[in-house]
Protein backbone atom coordinates (compact mmCIF):
# COMPACT_ATOMS: atom_id res chain seq x y z
CA UNK A 1 0.00 0.00 0.00
CA UNK A 2 2.83 2.28 0.89
CA UNK A 3 4.64 1.60 -2.37
CA UNK A 4 1.40 2.28 -4.23
CA UNK A 5 0.93 5.17 -3.00
CA UNK A 6 4.80 6.43 -3.34
CA UNK A 7 4.13 5.83 -7.07
CA UNK A 8 1.32 7.68 -7.22
CA UNK A 9 2.54 10.44 -5.81
CA UNK A 10 5.88 10.67 -8.85
CA UNK A 11 3.50 9.96 -11.25
CA UNK A 12 0.74 12.53 -10.39
CA UNK A 13 3.22 15.05 -10.01
CA UNK A 14 4.39 14.24 -13.62
CA UNK A 15 0.57 13.88 -15.20
CA UNK A 16 -0.26 17.19 -13.66
CA UNK A 17 2.77 18.80 -14.97
CA UNK A 18 2.07 17.31 -18.34
CA UNK A 19 -1.45 18.72 -18.55
CA UNK A 20 -0.72 22.33 -17.47
CA UNK A 21 2.23 22.17 -20.15
CA UNK A 22 0.01 20.96 -23.05
CA UNK A 23 -2.27 23.58 -22.45
CA UNK A 24 0.44 25.96 -23.89
CA UNK A 25 -0.02 24.04 -27.52
CA UNK A 26 -0.35 26.77 -29.87
CA UNK A 27 0.42 29.80 -27.59
CA UNK A 28 4.13 30.13 -27.20
CA UNK A 29 6.09 33.22 -28.24
CA UNK A 30 7.88 31.31 -31.13
CA UNK A 31 6.95 27.88 -32.82
CA UNK A 32 10.26 26.83 -31.47
CA UNK A 33 9.21 27.31 -27.99
CA UNK A 34 5.84 25.48 -29.11
CA UNK A 35 7.80 22.46 -29.57
CA UNK A 36 9.38 22.31 -27.18
CA UNK A 37 7.14 23.07 -24.58
CA UNK A 38 4.83 19.99 -25.80
CA UNK A 39 8.20 18.01 -26.21
CA UNK A 40 8.42 18.23 -22.45
CA UNK A 41 5.07 18.02 -21.79
CA UNK A 42 5.10 14.55 -23.92
CA UNK A 43 8.02 13.78 -21.41
CA UNK A 44 6.35 14.07 -18.52
CA UNK A 45 2.96 11.89 -19.87
CA UNK A 46 5.10 9.31 -20.81
CA UNK A 47 6.67 9.35 -17.12
CA UNK A 48 2.93 9.29 -15.86
CA UNK A 49 2.36 6.58 -17.69
CA UNK A 50 4.66 4.23 -17.25
CA UNK A 51 4.32 4.38 -13.36
CA UNK A 52 0.42 4.02 -13.63
CA UNK A 53 0.90 1.03 -15.39
CA UNK A 54 3.22 0.28 -12.31
CA UNK A 55 0.48 1.71 -10.26
CA UNK A 56 -1.90 -1.02 -11.76
CA UNK A 57 0.18 -3.61 -11.52
CA UNK A 58 0.53 -3.38 -7.57
CA UNK A 59 -3.11 -2.38 -7.62
CA UNK A 60 -4.32 -5.49 -9.51
CA UNK A 61 -7.47 -4.00 -10.19
CA UNK A 62 -7.43 -0.77 -12.15
CA UNK A 63 -5.71 0.12 -15.05
CA UNK A 64 -3.42 3.17 -15.96
CA UNK A 65 -6.20 5.24 -17.35
CA UNK A 66 -8.59 4.38 -14.00
CA UNK A 67 -6.07 5.58 -12.01
CA UNK A 68 -5.50 9.05 -14.31
CA UNK A 69 -8.96 9.64 -15.18
CA UNK A 70 -11.40 8.12 -12.41
CA UNK A 71 -9.66 9.19 -9.09
CA UNK A 72 -11.13 12.78 -7.23
CA UNK A 73 -9.10 15.07 -6.02
CA UNK A 74 -8.15 14.14 -2.58
CA UNK A 75 -7.37 10.65 -4.50
CA UNK A 76 -4.09 13.09 -6.19
CA UNK A 77 -0.97 13.23 -4.82
CA UNK A 78 0.94 15.27 -6.69
CA UNK A 79 3.02 18.68 -5.98
CA UNK A 80 0.68 21.51 -5.37
CA UNK A 81 3.09 23.33 -7.63
CA UNK A 82 2.19 21.46 -10.63
CA UNK A 83 -1.39 22.11 -10.44
CA UNK A 84 -0.96 25.89 -10.15
CA UNK A 85 -2.09 27.81 -13.27
CA UNK A 86 0.15 28.57 -16.37
CA UNK A 87 -0.14 32.28 -15.93
CA UNK A 88 2.48 33.98 -18.49
CA UNK A 89 5.34 32.29 -19.92
CA UNK A 90 7.56 33.43 -16.64
CA UNK A 91 5.00 32.13 -14.18
CA UNK A 92 5.37 28.69 -16.30
CA UNK A 93 9.52 28.31 -16.64
CA UNK A 94 9.70 29.45 -13.76
CA UNK A 95 7.29 26.41 -12.61
CA UNK A 96 9.00 24.26 -14.63
CA UNK A 97 12.45 25.37 -13.24
CA UNK A 98 11.73 24.47 -10.02
CA UNK A 99 10.33 21.33 -10.18
CA UNK A 100 12.66 19.89 -12.90
CA UNK A 101 15.54 21.18 -10.08
CA UNK A 102 13.79 19.24 -8.07
CA UNK A 103 13.64 16.01 -9.92
CA UNK A 104 16.53 16.12 -11.32
CA UNK A 105 17.95 15.38 -7.99
CA UNK A 106 15.22 13.25 -6.57
CA UNK A 107 15.26 10.93 -9.52
CA UNK A 108 19.04 10.72 -9.53
CA UNK A 109 19.08 9.15 -6.16
CA UNK A 110 16.13 6.90 -7.27
CA UNK A 111 17.36 5.85 -9.72
CA UNK A 112 19.70 3.47 -7.01
CA UNK A 113 16.37 2.53 -5.31
CA UNK A 114 16.10 -1.30 -4.57
CA UNK A 115 12.86 -1.50 -6.24
CA UNK A 116 13.68 -2.32 -9.81
CA UNK A 117 10.49 -0.93 -11.59
CA UNK A 118 11.09 2.57 -9.64
CA UNK A 119 15.24 2.58 -10.61
CA UNK A 120 14.65 1.59 -14.33
CA UNK A 121 12.03 4.26 -14.02
CA UNK A 122 14.32 6.95 -12.45
CA UNK A 123 17.18 6.06 -14.78
CA UNK A 124 15.14 6.80 -17.68
CA UNK A 125 13.43 9.97 -16.43
CA UNK A 126 16.79 11.34 -15.44
CA UNK A 127 18.01 12.05 -19.05
CA UNK A 128 14.57 14.04 -19.92
CA UNK A 129 14.85 15.69 -16.91
CA UNK A 130 18.11 16.79 -17.44
CA UNK A 131 17.11 18.24 -20.48
CA UNK A 132 13.81 20.02 -18.54
CA UNK A 133 16.14 21.34 -16.43
CA UNK A 134 18.55 23.07 -18.82
CA UNK A 135 15.57 24.63 -20.84
CA UNK A 136 13.93 25.91 -18.37
CA UNK A 137 17.62 27.10 -16.58
CA UNK A 138 18.64 28.50 -19.99
CA UNK A 139 15.29 30.83 -19.73
CA UNK A 140 15.60 31.61 -15.91
CA UNK A 141 18.46 33.20 -17.23
CA UNK A 142 17.23 35.24 -20.34
CA UNK A 143 14.15 36.27 -18.80
CA UNK A 144 16.25 37.53 -15.92
CA UNK A 145 19.00 39.00 -17.53
CA UNK A 146 17.29 39.90 -20.55
CA UNK A 147 14.77 43.54 -20.48
CA UNK A 148 14.13 45.19 -17.03
CA UNK A 149 10.23 44.07 -17.57
CA UNK A 150 11.43 40.59 -17.88
CA UNK A 151 13.54 40.61 -14.86
CA UNK A 152 10.76 42.09 -13.02
CA UNK A 153 8.31 39.16 -14.47
CA UNK A 154 10.16 36.41 -13.78
CA UNK A 155 11.10 37.92 -10.12
CA UNK A 156 7.22 38.32 -9.42
CA UNK A 157 6.78 34.19 -10.68
CA UNK A 158 9.94 33.28 -8.20
CA UNK A 159 8.41 35.12 -5.55
CA UNK A 160 4.76 33.61 -6.29
CA UNK A 161 5.83 30.10 -6.39
CA UNK A 162 8.30 29.88 -4.05
CA UNK A 163 6.25 29.04 -1.17
CA UNK A 164 5.30 25.59 -3.04
CA UNK A 165 8.82 24.73 -2.91
CA UNK A 166 8.77 23.32 0.55
CA UNK A 167 7.03 20.60 -0.43
CA UNK A 168 9.97 18.75 -1.97
CA UNK A 169 11.74 17.96 1.28
CA UNK A 170 9.10 16.48 3.13
CA UNK A 171 9.23 13.47 4.63
CA UNK A 172 5.97 11.71 5.88
CA UNK A 173 5.42 8.25 7.21
CA UNK A 174 5.22 6.62 4.14
CA UNK A 175 8.89 8.55 2.62
CA UNK A 176 10.64 7.21 5.96
CA UNK A 177 9.45 3.70 5.58
CA UNK A 178 10.33 3.33 2.61
CA UNK A 179 13.20 5.19 2.30
CA UNK A 180 14.85 2.44 5.78
CA UNK A 181 14.10 -0.01 3.16
CA UNK A 182 16.32 1.47 0.21
CA UNK A 183 13.42 1.92 -1.94
CA UNK A 184 12.34 5.43 -1.73
CA UNK A 185 14.36 8.60 -1.71
CA UNK A 186 15.52 10.87 1.77
CA UNK A 187 14.24 14.03 0.32
CA UNK A 188 15.63 16.10 3.42
CA UNK A 189 19.38 14.88 1.86
CA UNK A 190 18.58 16.61 -1.48
CA UNK A 191 17.90 20.04 -0.18
CA UNK A 192 21.58 21.36 -0.22
CA UNK A 193 22.25 20.12 -3.74
CA UNK A 194 18.88 21.93 -4.89
CA UNK A 195 20.23 25.47 -3.03
CA UNK A 196 23.29 25.27 -5.11
CA UNK A 197 21.12 24.60 -8.27
CA UNK A 198 18.91 27.53 -7.37
CA UNK A 199 21.82 29.93 -5.86
CA UNK A 200 23.89 29.52 -9.27
CA UNK A 201 21.07 29.83 -11.70
CA UNK A 202 19.67 32.83 -9.66
CA UNK A 203 22.53 34.75 -9.07
CA UNK A 204 23.44 34.26 -12.96
CA UNK A 205 19.84 35.83 -13.77
CA UNK A 206 20.27 38.46 -11.62
CA UNK A 207 17.08 37.90 -9.75
CA UNK A 208 16.92 37.36 -6.16
CA UNK A 209 16.35 34.35 -3.73
CA UNK A 210 12.70 34.83 -2.12
CA UNK A 211 13.05 34.91 1.81
CA UNK A 212 11.50 31.66 3.08
CA UNK A 213 8.02 31.86 4.60
CA UNK A 214 4.60 30.38 4.77
CA UNK A 215 5.49 27.04 2.78
CA UNK A 216 2.33 25.07 1.77
CA UNK A 217 1.78 22.01 2.62
CA UNK A 218 -0.68 18.56 2.09
CA UNK A 219 -0.88 16.96 -1.48
CA UNK A 220 0.69 13.99 0.15
CA UNK A 221 -2.47 13.61 2.10
CA UNK A 222 -3.93 14.44 -1.02
CA UNK A 223 -4.66 18.46 -0.17
CA UNK A 224 -4.74 20.60 -2.62
CA UNK A 225 -5.33 24.35 -4.00
CA UNK A 226 -8.51 25.08 -5.81
CA UNK A 227 -7.23 24.93 -9.09
CA UNK A 228 -6.50 21.38 -9.22
CA UNK A 229 -10.62 20.25 -9.18
CA UNK A 230 -10.79 22.59 -12.32
CA UNK A 231 -8.08 20.68 -13.97
CA UNK A 232 -9.36 17.37 -13.23
CA UNK A 233 -13.07 17.93 -14.39
CA UNK A 234 -11.64 19.05 -17.44
CA UNK A 235 -8.73 16.09 -18.14
CA UNK A 236 -11.46 13.95 -17.03
CA UNK A 237 -14.54 15.05 -19.03
CA UNK A 238 -15.10 11.89 -21.30
CA UNK A 239 -13.89 9.31 -19.49
CA UNK A 240 -16.58 10.64 -16.39
CA UNK A 241 -19.46 11.17 -19.41
CA UNK A 242 -19.44 8.04 -20.97
CA UNK A 243 -18.26 5.49 -18.21
CA UNK A 244 -19.35 2.43 -20.21
CA UNK A 245 -16.95 3.60 -23.36
CA UNK A 246 -13.69 2.65 -24.36
CA UNK A 247 -11.63 5.30 -26.59
CA UNK B 1 16.76 33.40 -72.81
CA UNK B 2 16.45 32.71 -68.95
CA UNK B 3 12.48 32.00 -69.43
CA UNK B 4 13.31 29.52 -72.01
CA UNK B 5 16.01 27.86 -69.81
CA UNK B 6 13.69 28.08 -67.25
CA UNK B 7 11.25 25.95 -68.90
CA UNK B 8 13.47 23.73 -70.10
CA UNK B 9 14.55 22.60 -67.02
CA UNK B 10 11.42 22.06 -65.77
CA UNK B 11 10.46 20.46 -68.65
CA UNK B 12 13.18 18.11 -68.10
CA UNK B 13 12.33 17.37 -64.44
CA UNK B 14 15.21 18.87 -63.09
CA UNK B 15 14.20 21.07 -59.76
CA UNK B 16 14.85 24.41 -59.39
CA UNK B 17 17.03 25.72 -56.53
CA UNK B 18 17.01 28.89 -54.43
CA UNK B 19 19.68 30.83 -56.35
CA UNK B 20 18.32 29.58 -59.80
CA UNK B 21 16.99 32.36 -61.85
CA UNK B 22 13.19 32.13 -61.82
CA UNK B 23 10.23 34.43 -63.03
CA UNK B 24 8.79 36.71 -60.94
CA UNK B 25 5.78 35.51 -61.43
CA UNK B 26 6.63 31.61 -60.14
CA UNK B 27 8.57 32.93 -57.22
CA UNK B 28 5.02 35.21 -55.82
CA UNK B 29 3.23 32.02 -56.63
CA UNK B 30 5.63 29.74 -54.56
CA UNK B 31 4.90 32.09 -52.41
CA UNK B 32 1.76 32.38 -52.06
CA UNK B 33 1.59 28.93 -51.66
CA UNK B 34 3.77 27.41 -49.37
CA UNK B 35 2.86 30.17 -47.08
CA UNK B 36 -0.93 29.35 -47.10
CA UNK B 37 0.49 25.63 -46.19
CA UNK B 38 2.90 26.52 -43.49
CA UNK B 39 -0.03 29.07 -42.27
CA UNK B 40 -2.32 26.13 -42.49
CA UNK B 41 -0.49 24.08 -40.38
CA UNK B 42 -0.13 26.44 -38.15
CA UNK B 43 -3.84 27.38 -37.60
CA UNK B 44 -4.44 24.03 -37.74
CA UNK B 45 -2.70 23.28 -34.71
CA UNK B 46 -5.68 25.18 -32.29
CA UNK B 47 -9.07 23.16 -33.67
CA UNK B 48 -6.96 19.81 -32.33
CA UNK B 49 -5.38 21.58 -29.60
CA UNK B 50 -9.01 22.28 -28.64
CA UNK B 51 -9.04 18.32 -27.46
CA UNK B 52 -5.58 17.76 -25.89
CA UNK B 53 -6.93 18.29 -22.24
CA UNK B 54 -9.85 16.36 -22.55
CA UNK B 55 -8.29 13.55 -24.45
CA UNK B 56 -9.92 10.41 -22.85
CA UNK B 57 -6.83 7.96 -22.08
CA UNK B 58 -2.73 8.75 -21.67
CA UNK B 59 -2.40 7.17 -24.99
CA UNK B 60 -5.05 9.14 -27.09
CA UNK B 61 -3.40 12.40 -25.50
CA UNK B 62 0.27 11.59 -25.95
CA UNK B 63 -0.93 10.81 -29.59
CA UNK B 64 -2.58 14.07 -30.32
CA UNK B 65 -0.06 16.13 -28.66
CA UNK B 66 2.50 14.35 -30.84
CA UNK B 67 0.52 15.26 -33.67
CA UNK B 68 0.04 19.05 -33.00
CA UNK B 69 3.75 19.05 -32.33
CA UNK B 70 4.73 17.89 -35.89
CA UNK B 71 2.04 20.29 -37.29
CA UNK B 72 4.31 22.64 -35.57
CA UNK B 73 7.03 21.29 -37.26
CA UNK B 74 5.61 21.24 -40.49
CA UNK B 75 4.99 24.71 -40.29
CA UNK B 76 8.83 25.07 -39.71
CA UNK B 77 9.86 23.76 -42.72
CA UNK B 78 7.23 25.19 -44.61
CA UNK B 79 8.32 28.84 -43.77
CA UNK B 80 12.01 27.82 -44.08
CA UNK B 81 11.45 27.12 -47.37
CA UNK B 82 9.38 30.09 -47.78
CA UNK B 83 12.29 31.83 -46.46
CA UNK B 84 14.83 30.39 -49.82
CA UNK B 85 12.59 32.93 -51.40
CA UNK B 86 13.66 35.31 -49.92
CA UNK B 87 10.90 36.78 -47.75
CA UNK B 88 10.93 36.32 -43.72
CA UNK B 89 8.89 34.51 -41.05
CA UNK B 90 7.97 37.48 -39.40
CA UNK B 91 6.87 39.30 -42.71
CA UNK B 92 4.78 35.77 -43.63
CA UNK B 93 3.16 36.31 -40.35
CA UNK B 94 2.46 39.93 -40.76
CA UNK B 95 0.79 38.91 -43.77
CA UNK B 96 -1.18 36.48 -42.07
CA UNK B 97 -2.48 38.71 -39.32
CA UNK B 98 -2.99 41.77 -41.68
CA UNK B 99 -5.45 39.13 -43.17
CA UNK B 100 -3.44 39.25 -46.66
CA UNK B 101 -2.50 35.80 -46.66
CA UNK B 102 -4.92 32.73 -46.39
CA UNK B 103 -4.76 29.47 -44.58
CA UNK B 104 -6.84 26.43 -45.32
CA UNK B 105 -10.66 26.79 -44.69
CA UNK B 106 -11.16 23.92 -42.86
CA UNK B 107 -9.57 25.18 -40.27
CA UNK B 108 -12.40 27.64 -39.50
CA UNK B 109 -14.72 25.01 -38.01
CA UNK B 110 -15.31 24.12 -34.73
CA UNK B 111 -14.24 20.75 -33.04
CA UNK B 112 -17.29 19.97 -31.31
CA UNK B 113 -16.31 16.04 -29.99
CA UNK B 114 -13.70 13.95 -29.68
CA UNK B 115 -14.84 12.39 -33.21
CA UNK B 116 -14.04 15.37 -34.80
CA UNK B 117 -9.68 14.38 -33.70
CA UNK B 118 -10.80 11.67 -35.66
CA UNK B 119 -12.48 12.90 -38.76
CA UNK B 120 -9.75 15.20 -39.10
CA UNK B 121 -6.86 12.65 -38.89
CA UNK B 122 -8.33 10.64 -41.36
CA UNK B 123 -10.31 13.10 -43.89
CA UNK B 124 -8.57 16.50 -43.28
CA UNK B 125 -5.07 14.88 -42.78
CA UNK B 126 -6.23 12.19 -45.72
CA UNK B 127 -7.13 15.59 -48.08
CA UNK B 128 -3.86 16.85 -47.27
CA UNK B 129 -1.51 13.72 -48.13
CA UNK B 130 -3.07 13.13 -51.35
CA UNK B 131 -2.34 16.84 -52.35
CA UNK B 132 1.11 16.10 -50.53
CA UNK B 133 1.93 13.06 -52.19
CA UNK B 134 1.56 14.71 -55.63
CA UNK B 135 3.67 17.96 -54.51
CA UNK B 136 6.78 15.82 -53.51
CA UNK B 137 7.45 15.99 -57.18
CA UNK B 138 6.98 19.60 -57.04
CA UNK B 139 9.11 21.67 -59.75
CA UNK B 140 11.05 23.59 -56.32
CA UNK B 141 13.51 22.35 -54.43
CA UNK B 142 12.81 23.29 -51.18
CA UNK B 143 9.30 22.47 -51.30
CA UNK B 144 9.54 19.10 -52.80
CA UNK B 145 12.09 17.98 -50.35
CA UNK B 146 9.90 19.61 -47.17
CA UNK B 147 6.66 17.30 -48.75
CA UNK B 148 8.65 14.43 -48.53
CA UNK B 149 9.58 14.75 -45.19
CA UNK B 150 6.12 15.80 -44.43
CA UNK B 151 4.59 13.04 -45.99
CA UNK B 152 5.74 10.31 -44.12
CA UNK B 153 4.35 11.94 -41.02
CA UNK B 154 1.26 12.66 -41.98
CA UNK B 155 0.52 9.04 -43.28
CA UNK B 156 0.79 8.56 -39.34
CA UNK B 157 -1.52 11.08 -38.90
CA UNK B 158 -4.36 9.87 -40.89
CA UNK B 159 -3.67 6.22 -39.41
CA UNK B 160 -4.47 7.85 -36.10
CA UNK B 161 -7.45 9.75 -37.37
CA UNK B 162 -9.13 6.33 -38.82
CA UNK B 163 -8.41 4.35 -35.73
CA UNK B 164 -9.93 7.11 -33.26
CA UNK B 165 -13.04 7.01 -36.33
CA UNK B 166 -12.83 3.32 -35.94
CA UNK B 167 -13.14 2.86 -32.55
CA UNK B 168 -16.14 4.91 -31.97
CA UNK B 169 -17.82 3.54 -34.95
CA UNK B 170 -17.93 0.14 -33.20
CA UNK B 171 -18.30 1.61 -29.88
CA UNK B 172 -21.32 2.37 -27.84
CA UNK B 173 -24.28 3.94 -29.48
CA UNK B 174 -23.47 7.44 -28.10
CA UNK B 175 -20.26 7.16 -29.82
CA UNK B 176 -21.18 6.07 -33.00
CA UNK B 177 -23.42 8.69 -33.07
CA UNK B 178 -20.39 11.01 -32.89
CA UNK B 179 -18.14 9.54 -35.52
CA UNK B 180 -21.23 9.57 -37.80
CA UNK B 181 -22.08 13.44 -36.86
CA UNK B 182 -18.30 14.47 -37.67
CA UNK B 183 -18.10 12.56 -40.69
CA UNK B 184 -21.36 14.47 -41.32
CA UNK B 185 -19.81 18.01 -40.38
CA UNK B 186 -16.43 17.21 -41.80
CA UNK B 187 -16.88 15.29 -45.27
CA UNK B 188 -18.09 18.55 -47.77
CA UNK B 189 -15.29 20.76 -45.73
CA UNK B 190 -12.98 18.45 -46.59
CA UNK B 191 -13.73 17.33 -50.06
CA UNK B 192 -13.56 21.63 -50.75
CA UNK B 193 -10.05 21.25 -49.40
CA UNK B 194 -8.80 20.50 -52.77
CA UNK B 195 -10.00 23.86 -53.84
CA UNK B 196 -12.41 24.91 -56.70
CA UNK B 197 -13.14 22.88 -60.00
CA UNK B 198 -10.44 23.75 -62.32
CA UNK B 199 -12.79 25.67 -64.20
CA UNK B 200 -13.35 28.20 -61.99
CA UNK B 201 -9.22 28.03 -61.02
CA UNK B 202 -7.78 30.88 -62.04
CA UNK B 203 -4.01 29.88 -61.38
CA UNK B 204 -3.92 26.00 -62.23
CA UNK B 205 -2.58 27.00 -66.02
CA UNK B 206 1.15 28.53 -64.64
CA UNK B 207 1.40 26.14 -61.74
CA UNK B 208 1.17 23.26 -63.95
CA UNK B 209 3.10 24.20 -66.62
CA UNK B 210 5.51 25.30 -63.80
CA UNK B 211 5.24 21.85 -62.45
CA UNK B 212 4.23 23.57 -59.28
CA UNK B 213 1.23 21.19 -59.13
CA UNK B 214 0.97 18.06 -60.88
CA UNK B 215 -2.24 17.42 -61.16
CA UNK B 216 -5.68 19.36 -60.76
CA UNK B 217 -7.80 19.75 -58.11
CA UNK B 218 -10.75 17.66 -59.79
CA UNK B 219 -8.41 14.92 -60.28
CA UNK B 220 -6.88 15.05 -56.60
CA UNK B 221 -10.30 15.21 -55.31
CA UNK B 222 -11.62 12.37 -57.12
CA UNK B 223 -8.78 10.59 -56.09
CA UNK B 224 -9.28 11.43 -52.22
CA UNK B 225 -12.70 10.61 -52.71
CA UNK B 226 -12.52 7.25 -54.63
CA UNK B 227 -10.22 5.76 -51.68
CA UNK B 228 -12.58 7.30 -49.02
CA UNK B 229 -15.33 5.87 -49.58
CA UNK B 230 -14.67 2.43 -49.17
CA UNK B 231 -12.86 3.17 -45.74
CA UNK B 232 -15.73 4.57 -44.38
CA UNK B 233 -17.70 1.59 -45.63
CA UNK B 234 -15.23 -0.77 -43.43
CA UNK B 235 -16.14 0.81 -40.45
CA UNK B 236 -19.85 1.39 -41.13
CA UNK B 237 -20.49 4.97 -41.47
CA UNK B 238 -22.13 6.80 -44.22
CA UNK B 239 -21.08 9.53 -46.50
CA UNK B 240 -23.50 12.28 -46.12
CA UNK B 241 -23.77 12.31 -49.83
CA UNK B 242 -26.95 11.02 -51.39
CA UNK B 243 -25.47 11.35 -55.36
CA UNK B 244 -22.27 9.16 -54.12
CA UNK B 245 -22.26 6.43 -56.73
CA UNK B 246 -19.76 4.03 -58.52
CA UNK B 247 -19.91 4.65 -62.35
CA UNK B 248 -18.55 1.88 -64.04
CA UNK B 249 -17.92 4.00 -66.79
CA UNK B 250 -15.46 6.16 -65.77
CA UNK B 251 -13.52 4.15 -63.19
CA UNK B 252 -14.63 6.61 -60.09
CA UNK B 253 -17.01 7.65 -58.04
CA UNK B 254 -19.64 10.51 -59.14
CA UNK B 255 -20.67 12.77 -56.12
CA UNK B 256 -22.93 15.28 -55.40
CA UNK B 257 -22.63 19.39 -55.60
CA UNK B 258 -20.46 21.17 -53.41
CA UNK B 259 -21.95 24.14 -51.72
CA UNK B 260 -18.88 26.67 -53.11
CA UNK B 261 -21.35 29.52 -51.77
CA UNK B 262 -20.23 28.55 -48.36
CA UNK B 263 -17.09 27.78 -49.25
CA UNK B 264 -16.36 31.26 -50.85
CA UNK B 265 -18.08 32.90 -47.77
CA UNK B 266 -15.66 30.72 -45.29
CA UNK B 267 -12.57 32.07 -47.58
CA UNK B 268 -13.35 35.40 -47.02
CA UNK B 269 -13.72 35.14 -43.62
CA UNK B 270 -17.56 34.64 -42.62
CA UNK B 271 -16.64 30.87 -41.23
CA UNK B 272 -17.71 29.80 -37.69
CA UNK B 273 -13.88 30.42 -36.39
CA UNK B 274 -12.07 32.64 -38.73
CA UNK B 275 -12.32 35.35 -35.84
CA UNK B 276 -11.34 33.28 -33.41
CA UNK B 277 -8.70 31.17 -34.94
CA UNK B 278 -6.77 34.31 -36.05
CA UNK B 279 -7.15 36.12 -33.14
CA UNK B 280 -5.64 33.24 -31.02
CA UNK B 281 -2.25 33.82 -33.14
CA UNK B 282 -2.58 37.07 -32.83
CA UNK B 283 -3.07 36.80 -29.10
CA UNK B 284 0.31 34.21 -28.51
CA UNK B 285 2.17 36.47 -30.84
CA UNK B 286 1.36 39.45 -28.85
CA UNK B 287 1.57 38.07 -25.35
CA UNK B 288 4.94 36.51 -26.19
CA UNK B 289 6.54 39.66 -26.91
CA UNK B 290 8.02 40.49 -24.08
CA UNK B 291 9.82 36.76 -24.06
CA UNK B 292 11.04 37.45 -27.48
CA UNK B 293 12.30 41.18 -26.61
CA UNK B 294 13.91 39.13 -23.79
CA UNK B 295 15.74 36.53 -25.53
CA UNK B 296 17.04 39.10 -28.17
CA UNK B 297 18.33 41.78 -25.25
CA UNK B 298 19.86 38.92 -23.64
CA UNK B 299 22.02 37.91 -26.53
CA UNK B 300 23.13 40.84 -26.95
CA UNK B 301 24.80 41.16 -24.29
CA UNK B 302 26.26 38.12 -24.29
CA UNK B 303 27.41 39.44 -27.85
CA UNK B 304 28.70 42.86 -26.33
CA UNK B 305 30.62 40.46 -23.26
CA UNK B 306 32.55 38.20 -26.18
CA UNK B 307 33.55 41.86 -28.20
CA UNK B 308 34.36 43.25 -25.08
Amino acid sequence: MSLLNYTLRIADSSLISGQRLAEWCSNAHTLEEDIALSNIALDLFGQANILLEYASDLDGKKTADDFAFKRNEREFFNLKLTEQPNGHFGDTIVKLFLFSSFNFLFYNKLSQSKNENLSAFAFKSLKEVKYHLKHSKSWIVRLGDGTKESNKKVQESLNSMWEFTGEFFEMDEIDIELNKKGIGVNNKSLKEDWNNIINTTILESKLKRPEDGYMQTGSKNGLHTEHLGHLLSEMQYLQRAYPNAKW
Amino acid sequence: MNEIKFQEKIDSERKIEPKDWMPEDYRKHLIRQISQHAHSEIIGMQPEGNWISRAPSLRAKMILLAKVQDEAGHGLYLYSACETLGVSRQELIQQLHDGKAKYSSIFNYPTLSWADMGAIGWLVDGAAIVNQVSLQRTSYGPYSRGMIKICKEESFHQRQGYEIMAEMASGTPEQKEMAQDALNRFWWPSIMMFGPQDGDSPRTGNAMKWKIKRQTNDELRQSFIDKTVHQAEIIGLTIPDPDLKWNEERGHYDFGKMDWDEFWDVVNGKGPCNKQRLDHHKKAHIDGKWVRDAAKAYSEKQKDLVIN
